[in-house]
This record gives structure tokens, C-alpha cells and sequence, in this order.
């Protein structure tokens, strides 16, 4: 085991510290309880997941470009629709926004030498992995993936209507991507808690770490419950119980109740770490401290608290749920949403704003999930609920806010990668990779609004051919043939940008500690730590005469100088 | 919120997994403040402190260890003996305790460098 001294001490060893221990090569990526490695890991494996679920998507649209289209039978769409959607929430947004970047940074921005507990890093790691092999394998066997919906709803999912491996390997594989995300919770919640460097006290951390941290604690809160609800399903399946089927006196709604009970806090399981994102990319291409630093934090508990209580409103048309309470609790979360969004502007408001590619991506991420902010609001409405539930209109909500927080997370990867690679992306076909994905998700999502409000159900291969509606899908396909257009730039990019543009360690000026130690971080993340004052300690260090007036003590600041003469 | 929700609703499904949810706030929660009555005030939350105020051993890390992999190879073969047969869960629960025993036993002895 390796004794981790307090940075300072560190330093004054590091000459004695080796670097490079341990095994190398593929040994090293199995062994590994590096956070930083482990962190890497589940970078490029969510990647992945993201380039598996975008084909599946850009198959789905393919399907859709005429309306008795035979590109795929109706069999082979269910279970596109079912993997592109279980795909892109259990393997790539979640632990892409609780595992990958979570891992990497958040260590580093608190000031401590790695996770509390790194070997059950590693293991969130493995599980998450074996997960993904498991839930993707339903493709290599008889009666193909799992065709229910990512949400699996009681009794479509049961053995009689869906019989086949598929469906058991889909349950399976989200019982070990679930236990990979609360022991990554416990990870997150044990680390904030208790690794932070002296100073760094909880209202100075950043925005980021703060956001990790409600989301680790929704993570405890709702993943038990999914997996609880698995376990149930899989006895309906295999051991004769009847919880979710009426002929055995259970209640299939039921289901529902369990799923969206985990299923809504998912939702801020995968928003808020990129509000952190945002939030942190924000600040430093404005070059100011976040606007509203403490409502933020109160916003960010708000939000989590009140995502406990709104699971029913999607389930307004079953007819079994409490409409008004479902409704004022959705509405409410507008609230503390809405203050996140005047501090995301309040933090711009007068700024030197930058127009990198990452803060273009969170500029992206305003806009579109304005959009879905608002759509969302009207969705909670449950006479509304009514009109457009299982129309494209829902299907255009959902994705103009996970695009939104695609943006969001590639503005993270332009933002962060430079800190964990130790290079720059190209900046041109960064931004040539934004303007597809952002004018691609608009192209996308607006026809299937108002394919919606048409009446257009989803969840359909084919559908009929009234005017204008193909029209329309066409016009969602060149869309979504821009957004493949975008992830292809970022693939380009990475191949182009290989190891050619040295980034140093601090390239954007940044706030807080993870731009004060050096890219590529060593082994253990610091040889020495700034004192910490303020929520950017970096800042402050590089800017010594700025502090005081950037944090709002200006005057005390002056008094200071100049004493005040009775 | 729990109780309102039972009052207004009688739903029994939501309540039960607000009242739970509430509980297992608490578990956490209560084992924080258990430790935190316990602990000595930390210089992580001194607004004052300096760095040299938290000098000393942060925490014992181990530097590589196989057994999470080992461990995430036997939950994957348990998974799998749910799926294709329950002859799987010999090579799974073998693993599983293989690296029980194996993580126990280098965390006992100090692990590798």
C-alpha cells in the first residue's frame, strides 16, 4: 500500500515519488484503482455506448424517412428503439455523468489524492462494464435483444409476451450497471465528505463537486429501489410469482410506480452533474466567479428533494395516480431550474466571455434545454399530459433535454480533456462539431413537436400516410443524420488533434484546483496546494490583487487599505 | 411531503417508497453525524486553515490490486447462471469468493506497491 502524505509533504518528497508503478499495458488497466485510470476507463467506454446507441438511432430514423418503410422488420425496430433508449440512459449518460468525468475530476477538485474506497472504484468499474456486454449480448441470441421499451412496463414485460434470453440479459445487465452506480455514490458521498483538502469547506467547493454529491445521494435513494423492482420482475419471469400480473392478483401498475420512482431522479442523476459541467465551463470562459454561488447549491437540493415526489406524472393517463400533487410538485421544479438558468446568464452578464468550443456547448445546452424546460412544463400540465402522452411531442421533450445534455457533456470533454490528456482538441472542427450537433438536435426535435401535437404515436415502425407527416420525418432524419455528422467530427478530432497541441497546465485560466496541478495530474493528483480562501482557489493564486473585489468584498477590501478615520 | 402525499392520496405503492426512501436517508445520514459528533473539528472545514494545519497520513491507498476485477467477473458469471442455466454460478460464486478472500487477505497484508 502507498502512504499518502498531505500534499505539502509531497512536495518536499516528490523527487523520491515514482511516478510510474506498478504494472503497465493491459495489466495496468486491469489492476488499476487509479481514479484517474478508472475514470478514463468508463470515458471511453460510455463513449462507446454513445456511438452503439447513435447507430441505433440513426437506424430508427432511417426506418422512419417513409412511412411502410422495410428497412427493418417491426420485430427488429422494437428492439432498436428498446437498446437505442436503454443504451443511451443506463450505459452511456448515467455513467458518463457519475462515472467518467465524476471519477476524474472531482478528486482533484477538492484536493484529495484519489476516491475513498479505490478498489471499490475499480469494481463499479468492472460491473458497469460486464453490464453493458451483458444488456448489448441479447443481440447474439435466440429472439434477439430485449423489445419492451427501456422502460419495461408489467405486462408487456413478462414471460408470456416477451419469452426469450433477451429480456432476462436486458434485467440482468441493469442489475450490474445498478450496483456499479451505488457503489459509485457511496464513493462520491464517502470522498466530498471526507478527503477535502484543509480549507476547502463545504461552501467552497466547486459547483461541480456539489452537484456530484446530491447526485450520489440520489443515486442511494432511487438505484435500490430499480433494483429491488428488477429482482421482482425477474421472479414474475422465472418463479412463478405474480407481483406485476393480474391473473395472480398482483397490480401491473405497480411497475410503473417502482420503475419511475427510481426513473425520475434518474433524470437529475444524469442532469445535474452536467448543470455542474455547465456551470464550472460558464464561469471560467466568462471569467468570473459563478453568479449566486450559494442559491445555486440551494437549487441544486431543491431540485433533488422535489425529483423524489414527481415519479407519477409519467403515468397521468394511467388513471391510477393523484393528478394534482403529481402536477404541483413537476411545476415546481421549474423553480429552482429557473434560477440555475438566471445564474448561468447572471454569471455571463458582463463578463469577457470567450466563444471556445466548450463554452459553446454550454451555450447549447441553455438554449436547447430551454426548450425542453418548457416543454416540460407543459407536460406537467395533466390536461395536456392527456393530448400528447405516447405522441412524438413527449419523444421531442425528452430529446431536446438529453441533447441538451449531450451538449453539455461534449462542452465537459473539450473543457476537462486537456486536464486529463495533457493536449487540446482543435478548436475549428470543435466548433464545426457544434454547430451540427446544435442546429442537428433543432433540425430533429421540432418536426417531432409538432409531429406530435399531429397526433403521430411513438414507438411506431410505420405509420400512415397523412400529408405532411413524412415531411416532417424526413426533415427529424436530416436532423439526426447532422447529429451523427457531429459525433463523426469528434471521433475525426481526436484522431487529428492526437498529441499535437501541448496544453500546459492551466489553458483556460481555470477557477478551481484541478488547473493548479499538472496535465496529465501525477500520481496521487498534487505535489503542493494552494491555500484555500474562496470557491476558485486557482483563481486566486494567479490573480492575487483580483480576489477580494471578484468575491463581492470590495469594500472591506478598501477599509482594509485605507482605515476609515474616525 | 410523505405524508401529505398518504393523506391526500391513500395510495399505498408511493407512500411505502417515500417512507422507505426516507429511511434510507437516515441511514447514511445518522452514521455521518454518529462520526461527525465523534471526529475532532477537521481543518477541511476551518475556513482558516493552511495547508501545513492537515499535515500527516490522509489515508492508506492501495496501488493496484486484481481483485475488483476478479470480484466483477464473478458478479458477471451470477448474472449470466440467471440467464443460461444455473450450472454458471459455480465459475461465478468461485470467483466472487476467490476475490473476497483475495482482497481480504491483501488489504490484511498491505497490498501491492
Amino acid at each position: 500500500m502507498t502512504d499518502v502524505l498531505d500534499p505539502p509533504a509531497v512536495a518536499e518528497h516528490h523527487e523520491e515519488h515514482h511516478e510510474d508503478h506498478g504494472p503497465t499495458g493491459i495489466l495496468k488497466w486491469l489492476t488499476s484503482t487509479d481514479h484517474k485510470v478508472i475514470g478514463m476507463s468508463y470515458t471511453v467506454t460510455s463513449v462507446v455506448m454513445l456511438i452503439i446507441g447513435g447507430s441505433f438511432a440513426e437506424l430508427i430514423r432511417a426506418q422512419l424517412s417513409t412511412p411502410n418503410n422495410s428497412l427493418v422488420s417491426l420485430a427488429q425496430y422494437n428492439e432498436l428503439f428498446t437498446m437505442h433508449g436503454s443504451v443511451m440512459i443506463y450505459l452511456f449518460m448515467g455513467p458518463f455523468a457519475f462515472g467518467a468525468l465524476a471519477n476524474i475530476i472531482v478528486p482533484i477538485q477538492i484536493g484529495a489524492p484519489d476516491m475513498a474506497f479505490p478498489r471499490l472504484n475499480a469494481l463499479s468499474y468492472w460491473l458497469y462494464l460486464t453490464g453493458s456486454i451483458t444488456m448489448l449480448s441479447g443481440f447474439f441470441v435466440a429472439g434477439g435483444a430485449a423489445n419492451f421499451g427501456w422502460v419495461a412496463y408489467a405486462p408487456l414485460s413478462n414471460s408470456v409476451n416477451t419469452p426469450g434470453a433477451g429480456a432476462d440479459l436486458w434485467i440482468g445487465g441493469l442489475l450490474l450497471t445498478g450496483f456499479s452506480a451505488i457503489f459509485t455514490g457511496v464513493n462520491l458521498t464517502a470522498t466530498i465528505f471526507y478527503l477535502r483538502a484543509p480549507g476547502m469547506t463545504m461552501f467552497r467547493m466547486p459547483i461541480f463537486t456539489w452537484n456530484l454529491l446530491i447526485t450520489a445521494i440520489l443515486i442511494l435513494l432511487a438505484f435500490p429501489v430499480l433494483t429491488a423492482g428488477l429482482i421482482m420482475l425477474y421472479c414474475d419471469r422465472h418463479f412463478g410469482t405474480h407481483i406485476f400480473s393480474v391473473a395472480g392478483g398482483g397490480v401491473p401498475v405497480l411497475w410503473q410506480n417502482i420503475f419511475w420512482f427510481w426513473g425520475h431522479p434518474e433524470v437529475y442523476i444524469l442532469a445535474l452533474p452536467v448543470f455542474g459541467m455547465v456551470t464550472e465551463i460558464i464561469a471560467v470562459f466568462s471569467r468570473k466567479p459563478v453568479f449566486g454561488y450559494k442559491g445555486m447549491i440551494f437549487a441544486t437540493i431543491t431540485i433533488g428533494a422535489l425529483s423524489l415526489g414527481v415519479w407519477a406524472h409519467h403515468m397521468f393517463t394511467t388513471g391510477t395516480v393523484l393528478l394534482p400533487f403529481f402536477s404541483i410538485m413537476s411545476l415546481l421544479i421549474a423553480v429552482p431550474t429557473g434560477i440555475k438558468m438566471f445564474n448561468w446568464i447572471g454569471t455571463m452578464w458582463r463578463g469577457e466571455v470567450w466563444f471556445s468550443t466548450a463554452m459553446l456547448m454550454a451555450l447549447g445546452f441553455l438554449f436547447t434545454f430551454l426548450v425542453g424546460g418548457i416543454t416540460g412544463i407543459y407536460l406537467a400540465s395533466p390536461p395536456l399530459d392527456f393530448f400528447t402522452h405516447d405522441t412524438y411531442f413527449v419523444v421531442a421533450h425528452f430529446h431536446s433535454v438529453v441533447m441538451a445534455l449531450l451538449m453539455g457533456a461534449m462542452g465537459a470533454l473539450y473543457y476537462w480533456g486537456p486536464k486529463i490528456t495533457g493536449y487540446l482538441l482543435n478548436e475549428k472542427i470543435g466548433k464545426a462539431q457544434f454547430w451540427f450537433l446544435f442546429l442537428g438536435t433543432q433540425v430533429f426535435t421540432f418536426p417531432m413537436y409538432i409531429l406530435g401535437l399531429w397526433g403521430m404515436p411513438r414507438r411506431v415502425g410505420i405509420y400512415p400516410n397523412h400529408p405532411g407527416w413524412q415531411d416532417l420525418n424526413d426533415v427529424a432524419t436530416v436532423g439526426a443524420i447532422m447529429i451523427g455528422i457531429s459525433t463523426a467530427l469528434f471521433l475525426i478530432n481526436i484522431m487529428y488533434s492526437w498529441k499535437k497541441y501541448p496544453a500546459g497546465d492551466n489553458p483556460w485560466d481555470g477557477h478551481t484546483l484541478e488547473w493548479f496541478t499538472t496535465s496529465p495530474p501525477p500520481h496521487h493528483n498534487f505535489y503542493r496546494l494552494p491555500q484555500i480562501r474562496s470557491e476558485r482557489p486557482t483563481w486566486d493564486y494567479n490573480h492575487p490583487g483580483h480576489s477580494a473585489a471578484a468575491h463581492g468584498h470590495a469594500a472591506e477590501a478598501l477599509i482594509e487599505k485605507e482605515p476609515v478615520q474616525p | 411531503m410523505m405524508v401529505v402525499y398518504w393523506f391526500w392520496s391513500h395510495e399505498n405503492a408511493g407512500s411505502v417508497m417515500m417512507f422507505c426512501g426516507m429511511l434510507l436517508c437516515f441511514l447514511p445520514g445518522s452514521y455521518y453525524y454518529f462520526w461527525s459528533r465523534r471526529m475532532k473539528p477537521r481543518s477541511e472545514d476551518d475556513p482558516h486553515a493552511t495547508q501545513a494545519s492537515g499535515a500527516g497520513v490522509v489515508g492508506t491507498f492501495p496501488g493496484t490490486s486484481i481483485w475488483p476485477f476478479t470480484l466483477g467477473m464473478g458478479a458477471f458469471f451470477v448474472v449470466l447462471a440467471l440467464v443460461f442455466g444455473i450450472w454458471l454460478l459455480v465459475p461465478g460464486l468461485g470467483l466472487v469468493f476467490w476475490a473476497l478472500i483475495g482482497g481480504t487477505a491483501e488489504g490484511r497484508r498491505g497490498g501491492h506497491h
